[in-house]
């Protein structure tokens, strides 16, 4: 066990771990943050996806030890009120069915278009193809992202 | 309007005013973890009146509804509510939705399945609302001393129009608590409609999109312990020994040990198929230290000998299920079917004389079509949370046949249904596979056995490898046409490992003079289960794919094939146990049809068509697609469904696409072949799941309107697609598609 301080959504958080533990379960087990959830654990699926430094990392292969004090950005912390321009398009596209891998898509369109605020739909594609939906919402993750990227052009 | 006799259990109508608001029975109250802004607190109603188990009214007109179904994606948390609150007469905004816990006595078939849930529930729903808004105006009637009759209501008020008297529901609630429940009350007729037929946004949207704890993984509760399972690696396998006492003393692990998840003389159950009865459970403190332990635990397995297994399925007699010896591979089932094929199968059904049909046949063709196991894949894994108590138990996960694990964990762990509670969380998918809930089994086990409160999750490895698949398939079809291209008769010999994808009375028959359908079997150790429109998954593939080669060969045009098939059975259908409607088969077909552009038809739109009738719906698709970079390109999705009533329009577009994107995924990709009877695939690195760039560009999903009560559609798009797309990639490459998954690894 080892004494890590994280800086998660913004707050310092200290936690006690095995120095391998993949921050998925730091966040998950440690922290109680659950909104970042467990597909697949080899980075396959994306439902684990969170924002480093504001990129797209999948957690569940990014141990507690590699962070240091780089910002940590979970869905929970998004936004302060569950507004982003991301999630208000998903709303509005009533995007979820199962819901279980919707926060790690978030995730990833939100830093893609943090990156690419005017992302063409192969660009989309390929930043989302890592992220896994068994329900089938592609098309409506598409038309979302492109609504928030409108709205965040505008 | 319509009068109907109020049927609801009389339990439901128990009332007990002032309750608390929320009342989750479990410790963990999910609501606690979202805070509320003191505005929101002071709007906060300060009594409760309870009319029905399925809605509250509190003093502030806010009214509460129940929502009885678990929800697992298919918006029946958005639906069921609001037909309660469309015959409630509420207007939508002023409604909070909770989920129901587990209660025989409140709700009747909690269950998900066979797209059944708001076609088993519209009555009761109606009957709900439409009994509590009488209930209501009997109150107001009675404070004002004026005849029922004369009072009416409307977004939650109650009017009495000629005295110009008019209280909100959450005046007169109190006062409706105390009414008894009439014998007989009127629905709405369908044309008042406001609520049902209009788009609602799922409630539970923003707590998604905001990553509140929803699911059964997501539960925490105090001094809860973490445990991990490690099963046998193979199917045919099981325990020997294990060498514990390392992974005993590893950092976090509380205990190590084996449990029998079914003891051996329990009596089973339709939906308690278990693959390894016994296996390994490690215990600690957190997920990563049960994982670490998991991985360094070395298992002894052994090959078990055949057994028979009895079991009470869903209808009919008690069956026997031998399970056989031996470790499978996928070749070996392949070599098998095809050996079926030239064996006698069990007659199913049979009309006129096929056998001279054949025989007379100026041309015949015939096909086989196969298809492989399949598994689930639920993003959420598989999980479930106990806490075991010495006389009672408090249970909570993502379950789609709740009331039949209560019952199961009862018997297996001798503690009466009373003493157990249930918790139903949201489901990360289910598809079929959270009816086969022996996790919930090893959960409560593992935590009696711990006497702690226990949260069991699968790796998806586990999850992946532990069976309760798609079975494998096969079938073979077979027309007869005369030398005017009619077609005079049809075979279908249909067959699997462990289950016959059959359905005898589904079209074509009723639509041929002469046919024969027959079914086989083959046993296997390796589990099945129910997996989105269960055999019709398999079968709408096939036979839609066959009728359009049949039609190429006639030379007519697929859609007007089938309406010509179709125009027979309404008619002068064949037999008498059709089970489809011909008239709205034709329907869709007509619909999609149109939509999709069909007679402009050119050679540089390749189109597929394919439709099919499950789970009470008829559903029809056009596929639209091009072939790049050697590699399907699907451009656009056509969808014509007829689901009767549509409750919630734009959330039932989505799960139709769903039922569209999961198919093509299937068809094209989804495959699970095993070694030696271990699974070939672990994890997504290997299952190829259908991604976004993959899936088609565009959905256009249209419901036939019509007065009929709601039927299913959470499965009925999913079959049909698989053939859709076969039909158009022929036009692409020439070739036809017999095999699923349809893309060779290579493409794949
Ligand atoms: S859980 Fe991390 S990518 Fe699947
Ligand atoms: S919404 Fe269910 S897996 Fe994506």
């Amino acid at each position: 066990m080892a004494k890590f301080n994280l800086n998660i959504n913004g707050k310092q958080r200290e936690i006690d771990v095995d120095a391998t533990t993949p921050i998925l379960w730091v966040l998950r087990d440690h922290i109680k943050l659950v909104g970042t959830k467990y597909g697949c654990g080899i980075a396959q699926c994306g439902a684990c996806t969170i924002h480093l430094e504001g990129n797209a990392v999948r957690s569940c292969q990014l141990p507690v030890s590699s962070v240091g004090d780089k910002k940590i950005t979970t869905i929970e912390g998004l936004s302060e009120k569950g507004d982003h321009p991301v999630q208000q398009a998903w709303l509005e596209i009533d995007v979820p069915q199962c819901g279980y891998c919707q926060a790690g898509q978030i995730m990833t369109a939100s830093a893609l278009l943090e990156k690419n605020p005017n992302p063409s739909d192969e660009e989309i594609e390929t930043a989302m193809n890592g992220n896994i939906c068994r329900c089938g919402t592609y098309t409506r993750i598409k038309k979302a992202v492109k609504i928030a990227a409108n709205s965040i052009n505008a | 309007m319509t009068l109907v006799k109020t049927a609801i259990g009389r339990r439901s109508f128990i009332k007990s005013s002032a309750l608390a608001g929320g009342g989750l029975m479990l410790g963990f109250n999910w609501l606690a973890s979202c805070k509320m802004t003191p505005e929101q607190v002071n709007n906060l109603p300060k009594e409760w009146f309870e009319i029905n188990g399925y809605l509250k009214i509190a003093d502030n007109g806010q009214v509460t509804i129940m929502s009885p179904n678990p929800e697992g994606g298919q918006n029946v948390k958005t639906a069921m509510p609001m037909i309660v609150a469309e015959e409630l007469d509420i207007d939508w905004k002023d409604v909070l939705v909770e989920q129901a816990p587990l209660n025989t006595d409140l709700y009747s078939r909690q269950f998900i399945g066979g797209s059944q849930a708001i076609r088993t529930s519209w009555e009761g729903l109606r009957m709900a609302g439409a009994s509590a808004r009488h209930m209501l105006k009997s109150a107001a009637a009675e404070t004002w001393q004026l005849p029922i009759e004369e009072i009416t209501t409307e977004s939650g008020t109650v009017y009495h129009k000629s005295s110009e008297k008019s209280a909100s529901f959450g005046e007169v609630a109190s006062a409706a608590a105390q009414i008894s429940v009439p014998e007989e009350v009127e629905l709405k007729a369908i044309s008042d409609f406001k609520i049902i037929g209009t788009s609602k946004k799922n409630v539970d949207g923003h707590k998604i999109v905001t990553g509140k704890p929803l699911f059964g993984i997501d539960t925490h509760s105090e001094g809860m312990l973490t445990a991990m399972i490690v099963h046998p690696p193979a199917f045919g396998m099981k325990f020997k020994s294990m060498d514990d006492a390392p992974v005993k003393s590893m950092p976090g692990i509380h205990d190590v040990f084996t449990i029998k998840v079914l003891e051996d003389e329990y009596e089973r159950q339709h939906f308690d198929t278990c693959t390894f009865l016994e296996i390994v459970a490690i215990v600690g403190n957190s997920t990563w230290e049960v994982m670490n332990a998991k991985k360094a635990i070395s298992v002894e397995w052994e090959p078990f000998e055949t057994y028979n297994e009895e079991r009470q399925p869903y209808r009919g007699p008690k069956q026997t299920l031998t399970i056989p010896a031996g470790l499978e591979s996928s070749d070996d089932h392949k070599t098998k079917m095809i050996a079926m094929a030239s064996k006698k199968a069990k007659v199913v059904r049979k009309d006129g004389n096929p056998e001279a049909a054949f025989r007379k046949a100026a041309k015949v063709v015939e096909r086989t079509y196969t298809a492989p196991f399949l598994a689930h894949n639920c993003m959420e894994p598989m999980n479930f949370f106990a806490d075991v108590k010495s006389d009672s138990a408090q249970l909570s996960g993502p379950l789609q046949k709740a009331e039949l694990t209560e019952q199961a964990v009862a018997k297996r762990l001798g503690i009466p249904v009373e003493q157990i509670d249930v918790e139903l969380t949201r489901l990360g998918g289910g598809y079929g596979r959270r009816s086969y809930a022996h996790w919930a089994l090893e959960a409560a086990v593992i935590s009696q056995k711990m006497k702690a409160p226990v949260k069991l999750v699968y790796t998806r490895e586990d999850d992946m490898t532990g069976g309760i698949y798609r079975p494998a398939y096969q079938v073979i079809y077979k027309a007869a046409l005369d030398s005017n291209n009619n077609l005079t008769a049809l075979h279908i010999n249909a067959g699997g490992i462990p289950e016959s994808p059959l359905y005898a009375n589904r079209f074509p028959a009723g639509a041929v003079d002469n046919y024969l359908a027959e079914s086989w079997t083959i046993d296997t150790n390796i589990t099945i289960g129910s997996f989105r429109a269960p055999r019709s998954n398999f079968m709408a593939s096939a036979e839609q794919s066959f009728l359009d080669e049949v039609a190429e060969v006639i030379g007519k045009d697929p859609i007007d094939f089938r309406l010509g098939l179709l125009k027979k059975a309404q008619e002068n259908p064949v037999g008498e146990k059709n089970d489809y409607d011909a008239e709205r088969y034709a329907g869709v077909l007509k619909l999609v049809k149109e939509k999709s552009n069909w007679d402009k038809n050119d050679a540089t739109r390749n189109q597929g068509v394919a439709a099919y009738f499950c789970h009470n719906s008829y559903a029809a698709q056009v596929v639209d697609m091009t072939w790049e970079n050697d590699k399907p390109n699907i451009k656009k999705v056509t969808c014509a469904i007829d689901c009767g009533i549509v409750v919630n329009p734009d959330a039932a577009a989505n799960l139709c696409e769903g039922g569209i994107v999961d198919g093509i995924g299937n068809a094209l990709y989804g495959e699970l072949t095993f070694k030696e009877g271990v699974p070939e695939k672990s994890n997504f690195d290997s299952y190829r799941m259908i991604r976004m760039s993959e899936s088609p560009k565009e959905i256009d999903v249209h419901f036939v309107k019509n007065d009929i009560d709601p039927t299913g559609l959470g499965e009925p798009t999913f079959p049909p697609v698989f053939a859709a797309l076969a039909n158009a990639m022929y036009k692409l490459t020439g070739k036809r598609y017999y095999q699923q998954p349809f893309l060779s690894k290579d493409k794949a």
